[in-house]
């Protein structure tokens, strides 16, 4: 049986509660920031995001790993998320697709696992006290000393530049061309990008914005990631820079990004959003659509200068805000992910809406020229 | 020209039937209260009186009226709705609708119907119209053509090649429906189907067979916002109906990708349909590609709404009935959380089990295939954190005498036995499965054979190889940590390690291995949740806080079975309301997901557990209540009494000795010996010699069951020592040793009564009176209240003994007596000491809530203090009758003729101010149709002849043509009444025949003595010309339900038709002959 061939291990939290559990994946020691998700599918997209480079990413489903690991649904080919925290792993997946075990695929990857947790109350700490530290330690390691270098440790805060492409690469398609900036980007910003044709450039998060300039957009996309946006000062410069000149859509961290260079300020979230059921209405047709979501943190609402942003997307249960768009430029951006991956797909419109800004926004420059173009207001 | 709403017209789902249960019951009172939460005035139309939605509080005004489109419509214009709202009654309540606005009613009177708009309900049910949306939507459903007779089935099938489902059009549960693999069966089906639907059409379709079958339940409201409450995959794959299959919450075996796929369809469906309120969309998805096919759409609340309501803590129907006036996802409160809004897809962190519950005990020789039609009578639901626990969990809940999926019959089975029952699907696969992977056939062969995800499989071969551990080694405690993490019952461990199960509870107390209460919260702890609802786990955190002192256990009565249905759960709620207004705190332990009493937010706490020794003293443990309530959960709470109050815990209500004293034979004989009342004479014989004198001392007729059956099984009459040898032979095959009860036959007039005891006087809500004669099962009798043929003198003897044998067994609470008077003598033949089928029923009629009542007198107030002075209530000026409903049509080879056992799966009540009038009402809201001319077939047995010769005359005098069997007619004619012959079967131009091809507007058969639904493999070699009697018996009484001709095997209830008959016609005679004879005047 199964059960005999696991060791023990322990995950410890900041706050001092420790789990006894049973490993799996790789075998080895960790810290990170604990998380958890709501997600019930779509594991593999969620471990492969790199949004959570650096997270012990928790799945509050029990059962993680029934139809396996396939090779179609990775968000990222090497997922930098720290360790995995499950109630239970499959032993034995099945689904046509699968090609391993999610025992396997940790293992491949170097990614821990621990099992036999009590998940749900593992996420009502989380929700109570907010996301800490947590490490996943051997289990004859002396729980006092961890807890006290937990208490004493500070977490990187360059993980951007972890995930980041080092050097820009193209993904070849006939229809406009978009330079994604990477700042840990999801395979799936890409396949969504594609399937509307675009020939894309992927370039590393700190691209200087002459450099992207001179590459001649037809739009820019910014991609989700991991960590505090306010990590990024230079970054949000170059948005600063380009946002006048090429239409922009910015998801998750990307938004978070793209509200800073326009003068709002974000704020650390307690526990954050992690799952596939945030209902979102859009404010311009009142529709509400459930939204993939992955974020710490958040635009602070009262930060909106609404000469320069408008609100068009807010989260009907928190009325966090999930999406704004530029008041002087062919820019937007949202909080969640409409490229799904894991999640509903009620929200894909916005790429086609981003597709339809560029072709807009290139029927006003034919007719008036750059300068008025960027005057022209937009949707 | 739209008005404002004010008054709401809620159509209810009717009688219970396989394939609309009580989940219509949750969902009607949910959306009843949920209009008058809103400000609304509620009617409410019903012909069930066990439900709780027909209670006074649930709508400002109930009718319960048959369920016809003349009722429904008179009851519109004496009421004047502004709108009915038709979504939340079933397929029944949808069909009025329809019948409704084709009669132009609605658009007369301006009438606006809520919720989904008819033409979207149409374009759902209506199979062509589906195809032709799905075909402008791009959405694949299977190849599929419509018919209206057997030969375009056959060409269509013969161009797109077999297998072939067939699925006649608006059938309720797809009555009638099947699997054909060849031509023959093809022809078959199709006619049988044609012939069942309303609209003479069948689909024919291709069969996906062994596809996975998957449901999602959606939402939308007026702004088009729409949502998926919870998605369910079926463990058993696409070809056997999604009632008859164990499902799963959500969806285990599906990928995001494939998820999502679903979801998108579902969505855009519920869409295109502009449905506002719930919808389920059935989908099957290859196993091996993205491809789906759309099998059906249910526009409206159903047994899958109910179940993911109670899967999600999502309140489906109360929701819907919101969304159908108008009001949005956005703008309503998610009950559950209280913070979050209903516009939310429900995050689980547990997995959900459904297991279906089947009647086939009730019917041992009926055809147990599965297919597309469903047979269930009701479900089980439980919660777990892995596939393990939850199947355990469900399989411990379906109380079929099993704490564990292991079943002693079949474990002797040959490797090609168990293979045959993989490749026949019947309802105890799931058992086969367990005993195929015990004897070695592995998760492959048995995927290859079932089509059964392999997922699913290795979860159930996890099973065993626990089982193995815990057999192949001794006692320890971190496996028996492991076996409970698995869901394993103390029960199952304790037999593996040879020490009892007390044994084993101790080990867990001793090693603090104790179940963790688990939260259903719709979110999976994102928020913090309000909702009381819990189920147990073996992991760290407990969050169920005990209630504290003045908390009170009550327990519920499981699955709906035949024997024990929805009445049960009535008296159930009704215990939690009392409780609660006397000011305790009302816990309720239940595992059945179609019920309110599981619907969290009416008890002070709801536990989803199985209703076992063990899961329920865990529950005692930690709550540590005042008491607990069982009186109230039918024979299911009873039968955990002993044992649970070994336990040292006070059971509220009649005590344990004395519920002994009711329930054992023997004591009961004494102490109403002791009391002086009479019994049928009788006695316990263990060999036939035993019996045969014992019959012949007391003389025949006699009643015979086997002491250790419950609730008329196997019970029978029997009239010669011959017949009686047959029974014992076969009884005594069966289990040894096992006393025989053989009592006097007594044919009189049955009744029966509630009664409410508070130790020192007595309550007597009604005395009932059958209109069958003894010998038919109560649950099956139509019963008259007020009594019409009892003398106040024999009522007065009734309520005499009640009362003696209410304080004489100690009975505090509830109590059911049934009596049998003949000529002047009143005989007691049983006592439940517990709340009985009859509760609601007489409830509903005096207005008196009896559970309520009871409870209060178990919590100590005195029925004096309660302001009932009298022993009896006085009793009614109009006529109440309570009548079966059966669902003979929706099982094959079953034998409907009624006798001790019960058989009926429902019940309404039809109410005037005549016996007729009463009378009329009840067999019109039965669904009786008999036209006032055509045939009437007599079979009846020899000592029915007399009293059938009466009844034929009287239906000849009505007009009606009478033709009868040989030794019928021979009767008949020797007595002056000539009728024609029917040839026996076998002969050309048969009884069969006539049935299906002649005007017949009754069968009238009557056979006694017969052995013929009991299981023929023990059966000894009758006499072989009674049993080809008894076969063509039952060859007759199928075909006739197969042809929807109404069948009568009580002669009383015949009688009782007659008289409708007899009231409905006017008089016609011819003027007497002129006598007046004139003579010549003299002038």
């Amino acid at each position: 049986m199964i059960y005999k061939k696991q060791t023990y291990k322990k995950l410890i939290l900041e706050d001092g509660t420790i789990f006894l559990g049973l490993s799996f994946g790789a075998e080895k020691d960790v810290v990170g920031e604990i998380v958890f998700t709501t997600a019930m599918t779509g594991y593999q997209e969620s471990i492969t995001d790199q949004s959570f480079n650096g997270q012990i990413l928790t799945f509050t489903y029990p059962l993680i790993g029934n139809y396996g690991i396939n090779t179609d649904d990775y968000e990222t080919l090497i997922p930098t998320a720290k360790a995995v925290v499950v109630r239970e792993f499959c032993r034995r997946p099945n689904n046509w697709r699968s090609s391993m075990s999610i025992h396997k695929f940790l293992s491949d990857k170097n990614i821990p696992g621990i099992s036999n947790i009590d998940t749900r109350k593992l996420t009502k700490i989380i929700r109570q006290q907010g996301t800490m530290k947590a490490s996943i330690v051997d289990n004859s390691v002396n729980n006092q000393e961890i807890i006290k270098q937990l208490q004493n440790l500070k977490l990187p805060a360059n993980q951007v530049k972890k995930v980041s492409t080092t050097r820009a690469y193209p993904v070849p398609n006939t229809g406009y061309n978009i330079a994604v900036i990477d700042f840990g980007l999801k395979h799936s910003i890409l396949k969504e990008l594609s399937l509307r044709n675009c020939q894309i450039v992927v370039l590393p998060y700190n691209t200087p914005a002459k450099d992207i300039l001179q590459l001649q957009p037809d739009g820019i996309m910014l991609t989700n990631g991991p960590g505090d946006p306010k990590s990024l000062p230079e970054t949000i410069k170059t948005i600063q820079q380009i946002q006048t000149k090429i239409p922009l859509f910015g998801i998750c961290l990307g938004h978070q990004l793209f509200c800073l260079a326009n003068g709002a300020n974000t704020y650390q979230m307690k526990f954050g959003h992690r799952g596939l059921n945030h209902a979102v209405q859009n404010h311009q047709t009142r529709k509400i659509g459930f939204t993939s979501q992955n974020h710490g943190f958040a635009v602070d609402p009262k930060s909106i200068n609404p000469k320069k942003l408008t609100i068009t997307h807010t989260d009907i249960n928190d009325k966090t805000i999930e999406g704004v768009s530029s008041v002087k430029y062919p820019a937007f951006s949202v909080q969640f992910h409409p490229d799904s991956s894991p999640g509903p797909h009620d929200t894909s419109y916005l790429f086609d809406q981003f597709i339809d800004m560029i072709t807009k926004y290139q029927t006003t420059k034919h007719y008036k020229g750059i300068k008025q173009c960027q005057k022209a207001k937009l949707r | 020209m739209k008005k404002s709403i004010n008054k709401i017209l809620v159509i209810g789902s009717g009688p219970i039937i396989i394939g609309q249960g009580a989940e219509f019951d949750y969902a009607g009172t949910q959306a009843c209260l949920s209009l008058k939460e809103e400000g609304y005035k509620v009617i409410l139309v019903n012909s069930n009186p066990a439900t709780i939605m027909t209670d006074n509080k649930i709508a400002d005004k109930v009718y319960i009226e048959p369920l016809t489109y003349d009722f429904l419509a008179d009851i519109i214009v004496r009421e004047q709705p502004e709108a009915i709202l038709p979504t939340l009654g079933g397929q029944t309540a949808l069909n009025l609708a329809l019948e409704l606005h084709k009669s132009g009613l609605l658009d007369e009177l301006n009438i606006e119907l809520l919720g989904t708009k008819l033409s979207a309900i149409i374009k759902a049910e209506d199979r062509q119209l589906f195809k032709q949306l799905m075909d402008e939507l791009n959405e694949p459903v299977p190849p599929s053509i419509i018919v209206q007779n057997t030969e375009d089935a056959l060409t269509f099938a013969q161009n797109i090649g077999y297998p072939v489902i067939v699925r006649p059009a608006f059938t309720l549960g797809g009555t009638g429906g099947g699997i054909c693999h060849n031509s023959k069966e093809l022809k078959t089906i199709t006619a049988g189907g044609l012939k069942l639907s309303p609209l003479n059409q069948c689909l024919i379709e291709k069969s996906i067979a062994g596809f996975k079958e998957i449901e999602y339940e959606v939402m939308r409201d007026i702004n088009d916002n729409a949502i998926v409450v919870c998605n369910m995959e079926n463990f058993d794959p696409v070809g056997i109906h999604t009632g008859d299959s164990i499902v799963f919450a959500p969806s285990q075996t599906l990928s995001d990708k494939e998820y999502q796929l679903l979801r998108d369809v579902s969505l855009k469906i519920i869409k295109a349909l502009k449905i506002v309120g719930g919808c389920n969309i059935q989908l099957a998805l290859n196993p091996n590609s993205f491809e789906y096919y759309i099998i059906e759409v249910n526009p409206r609340v159903s047994r899958s709404s109910a179940l993911a309501s109670k899967a999600t803590g999502y309140p489906i129907a109360k929701i819907a009935a919101k969304l159908a006036v108008g009001r949005t996802l956005d703008k309503i409160k998610n009950p559950v959380t209280n913070v979050t809004l209903s516009c939310f897809e429900p995050a689980l962190d547990y997995v959900v089990c459904k297991i279906p519950r089947w009647a086939f005990d009730k019917f041992q020789n009926g055809n147990r295939q599965l297919g597309s039609q469903m047979k269930a009578t009701g479900e089980v639901m439980s919660i777990g954190r892995t596939v393990e626990e939850s199947i355990l969990k469900a399989v411990r809940s379906l109380e079929i005498d099993i704490q564990h999926p292991f079943l002693e019959e079949i474990k002797n089975s040959t490797i090609n036995q168990i293979k045959q029952n993989l490749i026949s699907v019947k309802d105890n696969r799931l058992f086969y499965i367990l005993q195929a992977l015990r004897q070695g056939i592995t998760c492959q062969q048995i995927s290859d054979i079932t089509q059964i995800d392999l997922f699913f499989l290795d979860k159930l071969w996890h099973i065993v190889e626990i089982e193995n551990e815990l057999s192949n080694n001794k006692i320890s405690v971190n496996l028996l940590k492991y076996a409970k993490r698995y869901g394993f019952s103390d029960n199952e461990i304790a037999k593996r390690w040879h020490i009892s199960e007390n044994d084993i509870r101790q080990i867990r107390h001793q090693n603090k291995i104790l179940p963790t209460y688990k939260i259903v919260d719709t979110c999976a702890a994102e928020f913090e949740a309000s909702s009381p609802y819990y189920y147990s786990t073996f992991e760290s955190e407990n969050e169920s806080k005990p209630l504290g002192e003045k908390s009170i256990l009550i327990l519920g009565s499981g699955p709906i079975r035949i024997g024990q249905g929805v009445e049960f759960d009535y008296a159930t709620v009704h215990s939690i309301i009392a409780v609660k207004k006397l000011g305790f705190k009302a816990i309720i332990v239940n595992s059945n997901p179609e019920t309110v009493s599981t619907d969290f937010s009416i008890s002070d706490k709801l536990y989803f557990e199985p209703l076992t020794y063990e899961d329920v003293l865990n529950i005692i443990e930690l709550e540590k209540p005042l008491g607990v309530v069982i009186q109230f959960g039918g024979q299911t709470a009873i039968n955990l009494a002993a044992k649970i109050s070994e336990a040292d815990i006070k059971i509220i209500g009649t005590n344990l000795n004395d519920l002994a004293r009711a329930e054992n034979r023997n004591l009961f004989a004494k102490a109403v010996k002791k009391m002086k009342i009479p019994q049928p004479p009788g006695a316990t014989a263990t060999t036939i010699n035993e019996a045969l004198q014992i019959a012949n001392k007391i003389n025949y007729p006699v009643l015979v069951r086997p002491s250790y059956v419950l609730g008329g099984r196997a019970m029978e009459i029997v009239r010669s020592d011959d017949n009686l040898q047959n029974y014992m032979k076969i009884a005594v095959g069966v289990s040894p040793n096992q006393p025989i009860l053989i009592d006097k036959y007594i044919p009189g007039i049955e009744c029966e009564v509630d009664a409410i005891c508070d130790g020192k006087t007595v309550l007597i809500p009604g005395i009932m009176e059958h209109i069958e004669k003894t010998g038919i099962h109560s649950g099956d009798s139509m019963a008259v209240y007020p009594s019409q043929t009892l003398s106040s003198k024999q009522k007065q003897v009734i309520c005499q003994y009640t009362s003696k044998l209410a304080l004489g067994l100690n009975c505090l609470g509830l109590m059911n007596i049934q009596f049998i008077v003949q000529d002047d003598k009143v005989y007691v033949i049983e006592v439940n000491p517990r709340a009985s089928r009859t509760v609601p029923f007489l409830s509903k009629i005096t207005g008196i809530e009896i559970a309520e009542i009871a409870t209060q007198v178990i919590l100590g107030t005195s029925l004096i203090q309660l302001g009932f002075k009298k022993l009896l209530i006085d009793e009614p000026n109009k006529v109440y009758i309570k009548a079966p409903i059966f669902s003979f049509s929706k099982l094959q080879q079953i034998d409907t003729r009624l006798g001790p056992e019960m058989k009926s799966t429902g019940e309404v009540m039809g109410s005037d101010t005549t016996l007729d009038k009463a009378l009329y009402k009840t067999f019109i809201a039965t669904g009786l149709k008999i036209k006032n001319h055509g045939i009437i077939i007599f079979t009846v047995d020899n000592i029915d002849k007399t009293k059938a010769l009466k009844l034929a005359l009287r239906f000849r005098k009505l007009g009606y043509y009478i033709i009868a069997t040989s030794g019928t007619s021979k009767y008949f004619s020797q007595n002056n009444f000539k009728v024609d012959i029917v040839n026996k079967i076998g002969k050309t131009d048969n009884i069969i025949d006539i049935i299906k091809t002649r005007p017949v507007q009754a069968v009238i058969n009557t056979s006694h003595n017969s052995n013929a639904d009991k299981t023929s493999t023990t059966k000894p070699k009758l006499n072989k010309k009674i049993h080809q009697t008894q076969l063509d018996g039952q060859n007759i009484r199928q075909t006739a339900i197969e042809y929807s001709i109404p069948l009568f095997t009580s002669l009383d209830t015949a009688s009782a038709i007659l008289r409708v008959l007899e009231s409905r016609s006017f008089s016609i005679e011819s003027l007497p002959e002129n006598k007046t004879t004139y003579k010549n005047p003299k002038i």
